[in-house]
């Protein structure tokens, strides 16, 4: 039965890989992942949960070990962080192209350097092209549902991509919350047993990782594509048969108090929920602002994010993630080129924030909300601003 | 600044690394849940250097679910676990006007009121002393739970015992025991 408990968010992530009943972890402790990994590790030293626990040397090789668990039919589990997902990239691309259904918890963190283990999306942006489906989880109970949730879409026959969960470093994996966890007979509904087509067997080969010459590089590429993009529909029909079962709703693109909104502030991940007191208290002042939230990422949702800010007339994009010498963002930048075919559109305001764990309180959304109203009421263009920054 | 709602208490720890000031929120968060109320423990994601000073929080919240994940700027309660921080750090600052500074300090409320020039409540006990004879070692993280919940409220004592069970297993009883009698020695400065 369903039952609330405080806990702390990364040892939610851990109940849910075990409430999966994985079969292999392998991982390479990194903050601010590690809790998520040590309980794992944990939970199969002492039984409770029967799954092998592959220890490595470094996150290329943990990647590495899933690829193989992966391709013989075992349900596969890691979790990395900032420099961890970077030392693992090269080999993201190849579970992609293996087609190979690994879930993976990224608890976000800044890139050196400088050296810095702090929360920002530095790390999965750097990784936006390997084909991986990508969702970030708002906080606690969103986390844990969708690290479930990742390996009914991940395992689906008629979608087989690697799913990477993005959580906030510390402002969400070392918080102890409340949540409603769910107990092996819920899950069981929800997630069916993992049976990979076409798994590695000495009695059966198959080729799995081959070499494409040009002939067929650019076929094997739009077939990744397909896959990832199809996928939509198996990620939106898990998302319902979840609410169904459980009650609690997941969508591509989520918005706080935007219906009548002028202006929209964007966001991803944790900051959604503290970005929400301040669009409260701007909406007490009389000002019609609202809030946008980017659950997907990958898959890109085009045509959710073009609903949602339809009717606005300033859209603010907060980046925590710079892609330097660049536009700002990357998301800004995403959202930037969605909307630009569109006839009407609101203009959209790049801000770069959070960087490196720093706080940002109600009152710093609030002028950033304001900020962007206050430019196109001015007329004013910018690529985009970087908020905060002592000079 | 805007307040999500007037139900909800805002504490800040000071500690040192080690000292388990850490422990301390999430034992207050643990207890909170457990009653029914919303509530989030997070440490201050500052350098883990043993010794160093560091910083933890809690929100509490009687009503509705806890939004905003910033650190506490304008605690309701600030709790000292270690009397050398008081020198060494601001750990009234932004302290609510209506609020309470708790302490582990030999000093009375009186003599730390004044020396800090505050006009908060102020609460001190010899957290040091009752770890050291009750537990055998000066770590006051569950202490100084027991200080808290006399000068504060926040949570009821009898909701500790899972989590101090959770947390310490064996030695759950004898951090209840000093929690307990912190409670007991904690004096309050109106």
């Amino acid at each position: 039965m369903t039952k609330r408990v405080g806990i702390e968010v990364s040892l939610a992530v851990a109940e849910a890989a075990r409430l999966a009943n994985v079969d292999v972890v392998s991982a390479y402790p990194i903050t601010p992942q590690t809790h998520i990994v040590e309980r794992l590790a944990e939970m199969v030293a002492n039984g409770e949960l029967d799954a092998e626990f592959i220890p490595v040397e470094s996150e290329h090789s943990a990647m590495s070990a899933c690829l193989g668990s992966a391709a013989v039919g075992a349900r596969t589990f890691t979790a990395t962080a900032g420099q961890g997902l970077e030392l693992m990239h090269e080999v993201l691309y190849i579970a992609t192209a293996m087609r190979l259904p690994i879930v993976m918890a990224v608890a976000n963190r800044a890139l050196s350097g400088p050296l810095n283990v702090w929360g920002d999306h530095s790390d999965v942006m750097a990784t936006r092209d390997v084909g991986w489906i990508q969702v970030f989880a708002e906080n606690g109970q969103e986390a844990f549902d969708l690290t479930l949730w990742a390996f009914r879409v991940a395992e689906d026959p008629g979608v087989l991509l690697p799913t990477m969960v993005n959580l906030d470093g510390f402002t969400l994996t070392h918080v102890i919350e409340p949540m409603m966890l769910l107990d092996e007979a819920e899950v069981k509904r929800f997630l069916p047993p993992n049976h990979y087509p076409l798994p590695l067997n000495p009695a059966k080969p198959v080729t799995m990782g081959a070499f494409a010459t040009p002939v067929h590089y650019t076929e094997a590429k739009k077939a990744q594509e397909m896959a990832l993009t199809q996928a939509k529909t198996t990620m939106l029909k898990a998302w319902q048969e979840f609410a169904d079962l459980f009650g609690r709703h997941y969508h591509p693109v989520e918005t706080y108090r935007a219906e009548d909104a002028r202006v929209l502030l964007l966001t991803m991940g944790s900051f959604g929920e503290t970005a929400s007191v301040a669009v409260d208290e701007l909406r007490a002042r009389g000002e019609k602002v609202g809030l946008v939230k980017l659950r997907m990422w990958r898959p890109f949702p085009f045509e959710e994010l073009r609903h949602a800010v339809q009717h606005t007339d300033v859209l603010a994009v907060l980046d925590r993630a710079l892609s330097p010498g660049g536009p700002g963002g990357p998301v800004c930048s995403e959202v930037k080129s969605a909307l630009y075919m569109q006839e009407k559109k609101p203009k959209v305001f790049g801000f770069i924030g959070g960087l490196g764990g720093r706080d940002m309180t109600p009152e710093d959304f609030e002028a950033l909300i304001m900020r962007a109203r206050d430019m196109a009421h001015k007329g004013m263009e910018s690529e985009f601003e970087m908020i905060g920054v002592r000079e | 600044m805007p307040q999500q709602n007037n139900n909800m208490i805002e504490i800040r720890w000071h500690g040192r690394g080690g000292q388990g000031a850490v422990t301390s929120a999430e034992l207050v968060a643990l207890a909170a849940i457990a009653e029914g109320k919303n509530a989030r423990a997070f440490p201050s994601f500052g350098p883990e250097r043993r010794g160093a000073p560091v910083l933890a929080f809690n929100r509490v919240s009687t009503g509705e679910p806890i939004r905003t994940r910033a650190e506490i700027a304008k605690p309701d309660v600030v709790v000292v676990l270690d009397p050398g921080l008081l020198r060494i750090v601001d750990v009234a600052a932004g302290l609510k006007e209506d609020g309470v500074l708790i302490a582990n300090t030999k000093k009375s409320p009186a003599e730390l009121k004044a020396e800090l020039h505050l006009k908060q409540r102020v609460a001190t006990v010899d957290a040091t002393a009752i770890a050291r004879e009750v537990l055998g070692v000066t770590i006051v993280n569950t202490t100084m739970v027991g200080a808290l919940i006399k000068a504060a409220g926040v949570v009821d004592m009898e909701s500790l015992r899972e989590p101090l069970k959770h947390r310490f297993g064996h030695l759950a009883e004898r951090n209840a025991d000093a929690m307990k009698e912190a409670f007991r020695k904690t004096v309050i400065e109106e």
